[in-house]
């Protein structure tokens, strides 16, 4: 297994090497990302250069929450995050003029609050590495290895010993409970940093692999990784709380 | 095609799979090992479902004392 998985890595990083490791220059970034901005952002972009009031609005009534959410996840005080979110604000207002359009809008604008996070965090003490990753936590398990039969059985070695479950049978109302989505809650916020704040961006705010790269300044691979083991320990705690059973 | 890919192996692959990012024949026989095993195929089902409740969190909006202050923002920069 070992080795398997220690040949999909070096073919990974041979196709990755393109990828930097950490980056804090906006400018830097958005060169080495491809033209993203498409037809609603520019039309937005455009009515925001003629410094367009309601454009303004749509685009906080967009991202803002969002912003504060990710600010969140670097300082601990919520008021803190909410400025940071405003000078965020600011810093795209003043930029709008040159802004090339080389990275999506949204990627620019959550890039922007993330280096202002990442320093006020610094200065609180508060850092979160994402370049230095272990690398043996790539061939960590995510799964019990009590779940499965042991690697010297004679028959289905390797092979699940408790199968999970269909979910298909469970009433959408169980999935949607309040008690669910506190549990999925308080089991990302229990999560290590680095993996709560890419399961953050990815699978709640909804970005795309390439910009919580960008956003983050952090490789593919790493960003799959943390991914990998943060959504494994959701559907875990989802496991065990909706088949407990298991 | 022989399916040398054990269960074990499969759960540690599948961010890879959903995000479409494994190299073309690890994903050939992940496909082939899914087809004839429920546990795995239960397991992925799982992860997808996780990542469609996960999306359920985001939840909040823009509350009026922060639209306030953003469109203050706003003006004063449209001012200067």
């Amino acid at each position: 297994m070992k080795v398997f998985f220690v040949e999909l890595i070096i073919e990974k990083q041979r196709t990755e090497s393109k990828w930097f490791d950490m980056a804090d220059d906006v400018e830097y970034l958005s060169a080495n990302v491809p033209m993203h901005t498409n037809a609603d952002e520019m039309s937005l972009l455009n009515a925001l250069r003629a410094r367009d009031e309601s454009a303004f609005t749509q685009l906080v009534g967009q991202y803002h929450p969002s912003l504060v959410r990710l600010a969140r996840l670097f300082v601990q005080d919520e008021a803190v995050a909410e400025e940071l979110a405003q000078e965020t604000w600011l810093a795209v207002l003043n930029g709008i003029d040159h802004f090339e359009g080389r990275s999506s809008l949204k990627t620019w604008i959550f890039t922007i609050l993330t280096n202002k996070a990442k320093t006020r965090g610094q200065r609180e003490k508060r850092t979160i590495s994402f370049s230095d990753l272990d690398a043996t936590l790539q061939t960590q398990p995510t799964v019990d290895p009590g779940r499965f039969n042991e690697s010297n059985a004679e028959a289905w070695a390797n092979h699940w010993k408790t199968e999970p479950a269909s979910w298909s049978g469970i009433p959408e109302e169980s999935f949607l409970s309040h008690e669910t989505q506190n549990l999925i809650r308080r089991t990302i916020e229990s999560l290590p940093d680095n993996q709560r704040i890419v399961i953050d961006l990815r699978d709640v705010q909804e970005l795309s692999s390439t910009e919580v790269c960008n956003v983050l300044g952090i490789s593919e691979t790493n960003q799959r990784v943390l991914l990998h083991r943060a959504r494994a320990k959701v559907r875990q705690a989802l496991e065990d709380y909706l088949q407990p059973e298991h | 095609m022989e399916d040398n890919l054990t269960c074990k192996e499969l759960v540690e692959l599948v961010t890879e799979y959903l995000e479409g990012t494994l190299p073309e024949a690890i994903h050939l026989r992940m496909d082939h090992h899914l087809s004839d095993c429920d546990g795995c195929t239960h397991y992925v089902e799982q992860m997808r479902q996780t990542i469609r409740l996960t999306g359920r969190l985001k939840e909040e909006s823009l509350m009026p004392h922060q639209r306030d202050d953003l469109l203050r923002l706003f003006r004063d920069w449209k001012k200067s």
